[in-house]
């Protein structure tokens, strides 16, 4: 299905010289490469109707976007970046300040959309993300059970679900091993008051927090699918359109396909809520996300000067009007609707939940995580050495890339 | 043959040997005992990120990268001797799990927990790999004629499938609400999660792997029959000898060699599993000595690789092969030399 998808967007960016209806013809030959979900299909199928335009959506894009970039020329002119995978670009100084671009095209753009790094664009957002509660509003409102808000709650209405004997799992995690069971860990750890790091680069996940919130995660294996490591979001997602459990933590971005007819056999019975909370004065255990383009550095500045151009085609309200849902978009024009009302929730809780952090530190201590946490839930080992796995890895890691000395 | 003809025909590939095999090598053997950084500096840096309906600014001193005057990251290399290879081998934990007895100790280091399964997986599947291929040699080959052809093609079928393909087709059959485990399940009537403990999954990657490489033997061992001397198979008859004595006795010796090539290549393919890993998504139960060689080198968000940790990774899989081989490789070189004159 994803295949045929990213296929299907290439067929369709390639026709794109038919010029349907953009408002100029692009004469510069544009590429871009970024993330394949929803969202970024709607807008470089909108790119791809003034032509010349080649888009390339790859889930594993991070893994060769910064080679990409810092070939001369790029290899791509536009970039699709999140908050995580921004920070090698940045660091390696391969994407260009859009100040110029954005006083020339932008005008339509919220002063929100700009990412500013010491005041210069460096990235124009189109769209924000994070993960939250999605819940089945019927088998809930069935068994009398009100709106999960905190991790507590999500465990005890999922012990009714299976005593009720609607579901043998109710519960679905995007926990497959490596980046996803790491960032299960990245939401939940803040929101038990943890800090990632001290001073001096080195890591402070070994500790109180660290472990309430092994024993959060470990808590959800009892209402879970025996497999749940090895399932990602795409997993949790056709979970939900099966109709196999009734509660997940999951991106925001796949909220739109619960009601997709063609997929999901329940449409219309998955409501949305902020992220459950890991502490009931907390803030939603989960991370703000942003997905936006980035213009390469090794360009020509009539190339970026198009791509820019381009990409603002693509950012614009007929985009967002036309897939509303795909995704929570910060462009103009956007009708938030029920499906966004548990992002918008986390969002904006009080106290409001971190950004994800883009720093090298956390590429690494994410990388420790997502290998030294399976071993944790298999119960092949305990928290405390876990947390003192995670710790010595993330220092070795760190010693190698330079960060410690 | 004239030497200039020899050199002539050996030549190119001897250069390509070179320059795609030998020259990588060297170079990961070298990098294997020197760690690149980048020199790093710690600045102050506004970051101004989107919430829903507004920015929120922070501030805080990030370790970036310094950039010298082309934008180019400024990197050192220095000379860290057995750093790496300690790093992965972790020798210290690995003796006080030994002085611990603690099998689940040692198998708690990524490296010794992907011996262990490369080392089980490659010789476990190596005594099955050849029974199967011979056991489908011998049916194939005392079939009727007319139905050798389509015999072939339908056991050679595995053995041409992508490896990667063929590891996610065994994956989605047996994955969760994979159609063999809707059938099993609805058959026995229990849940069946094959991919939630190792053991189950471990099962499967053998199975795959036999499945997958068997053809192979199938292949050769295929032709090595048509060459078995039917005079001796013949007199074997007259002295009585029953068919599992004439396999044991005549065919088996005869087919000796291929047996021994088969192991050898076998071995090297196997020692390098990967495929299996990355198709079954089995890194939370099993990995493999070549996997952790792909994690060390993979990316991660921030784009930082461990590239001294991947290359010793990588030369200590290359040493495992070689010991590996070394016995298989004595007998054809005293074969060889044995058969010379």
């Amino acid at each position: 299905m994803f295949l045929k998808r990213i296929a299907l967007a290439g067929a369709v960016s390639l026709m794109g010289s038919a010029a349907l209806a953009c408002s100029y013809q692009n004469e510069v030959p544009i590429k871009s490469l970024s993330a394949g979900f929803e969202a970024w299909k709607a807008v470089t199928d909108a790119m791809a109707e003034c032509g010349n335009f080649q888009a390339e959506l790859d889930q594993e894009f991070r893994k060769k976007q910064p080679a990409a970039f810092e070939a001369n020329p790029s290899l791509y002119h536009i970039g699709g970046v999140a908050n995580g995978t921004i920070t090698p670009l940045l660091n390696a100084g391969t994407i260009r300040p859009l100040d110029d671009l954005v006083e020339k095209y932008g005008q339509t753009l919220k002063p929100n959309q700009l990412i500013r790094i010491n005041g210069q664009i460096m990235a124009v957002a189109m769209m924000v993300n994070t993960q939250h509660l999605m819940y089945r509003s019927d088998v809930l409102a069935d068994l009398g059970i009100a709106t999960p808000t905190t991790w507590d709650e999500v465990y005890a209405a999922a012990a009714k679900i299976k005593e009720a004997g609607v579901m043998e799992y109710p519960l679905g995690a995007t926990m497959k091993s490596g980046w996803n069971i790491a960032q299960e860990f990245v939401n939940m750890y803040p929101a038990h008051g943890g800090a990632f790091f001290n001073a001096d680069n080195t890591t402070a996940v070994n500790s109180d927090a660290g472990m309430a919130a092994l024993e959060t995660m470990k808590a959800a294996l009892e209402f879970t699918d025996p497999e749940v490591l090895v399932s990602d979001s795409t997993y949790v997602q056709q979970q939900f359109q099966q109709g196999k459990i009734a509660m997940a933590n999951l991106w925001a971005s796949r909220a739109g396909a619960m009601d997709d007819e063609a997929e999901s056999q329940v449409v219309g019975k998955v409501a949305m809520a902020a992220a459950p909370k890991a502490v009931a004065d907390g803030a939603p255990a989960t991370t703000l996300w942003w997905d936006g383009i980035v213009i390469a550095k090794n360009i020509s500045d009539e190339e970026a000067e198009a791509a820019f151009r381009l990409a603002m085609e693509g950012l614009d309200a007929e985009t967002v009007q036309g897939a509303n849902d795909a995704a929570i978009w910060l462009v103009d024009g956007y009708q938030p609707t029920e499906i966004a009302q548990g992002a918008i929730a986390t969002a904006t809780a009080n106290p409001a939940p971190p950004a994800y952090p883009s720093t090298t530190q956390m590429g690494l201590l994410h990388s420790a995580l997502g290998n030294e946490l399976p071993s944790f839930l298999t119960g092949e080992r305990d928290a405390a050495a876990t947390l003192a796995a995670i710790e010595e890895a993330y220092t070795t890691s760190a010693k190698e890339a330079g960060v410690l000395k | 043959m004239k030497f200039k003809t020899f050199a002539a025909f050996v030549g190119p590939s001897v250069f390509m040997m070179l320059l795609f095999i030998a020259a990588p090598l060297v170079s990961v053997f070298i990098q294997s005992f020197q760690v690149t950084q980048p020199i790093l500096e710690q600045i102050e840096v506004e970051t101004c990120t989107p919430g829903f309906l507004t920015q929120t600014c922070t501030t805080e001193i990030k370790t970036v990268p310094a950039l010298d005057e082309n934008g180019k990251t400024i990197t050192e290399t220095r000379w860290v001797g057995l750093q790496s290879y300690q790093n992965v081998l972790q020798m210290d934990k690995f003796w006080s799990a030994i002085g611990n007895g603690s099998w689940n100790q040692i198998m708690q280091i990524d490296f010794w927990k992907a011996l262990r399964f490369t080392l089980t997986f490659t010789l476990l599947t190596l005594p099955l790999v050849i029974g199967v291929g011979l056991a489908i040699a011998l049916a194939v080959n005392n079939a009727t004629r007319s139905i050798r052809g389509p015999v072939i093609f339908v056991s050679l079928l595995p053995f041409i499938i992508t490896p990667v393909i063929g590891s996610l087709s065994i994956y989605w059959l047996f994955v969760g609400d994979g159609i063999l485990t809707v059938m099993l399940e609805r058959w026995s009537g229990q849940n069946i999660s094959m991919f939630a403990q190792s053991w189950t999954i471990e099962i499967l990657m053998y199975f795959y792997q036999v499945w997958h490489v068997a053809p192979f033997a199938f292949v050769i061992f295929y032709a090595g029959l048509q060459t078995v001397n039917m005079d001796t198979l013949e007199s074997a008859v007259i002295d009585g000898a029953s068919r599992w004595e004439r396999l044991r006795h005549v065919i088996v010796p005869h087919l000796m060699p291929l047996i021994i090539f088969i192991s050898l290549i076998h071995l090297m393919d196997t020692y390098r599993a990967f495929e299996v890993i990355v198709g079954f998504r089995s890194q939370a139960h099993v990995i493999s000595l070549q996997w952790l060689t792909y994690d060390f080198m993979t990316p991660d968000d921030a784009g930082n690789r461990a590239m001294s940790r991947a290359s010793a990774s990588a030369m200590l899989t290359m040493i495992g092969i070689v010991f590996l081989l070394i016995l298989p490789l004595r007998r054809t070189w005293r074969d060889h030399k044995g058969s010379a004159h």
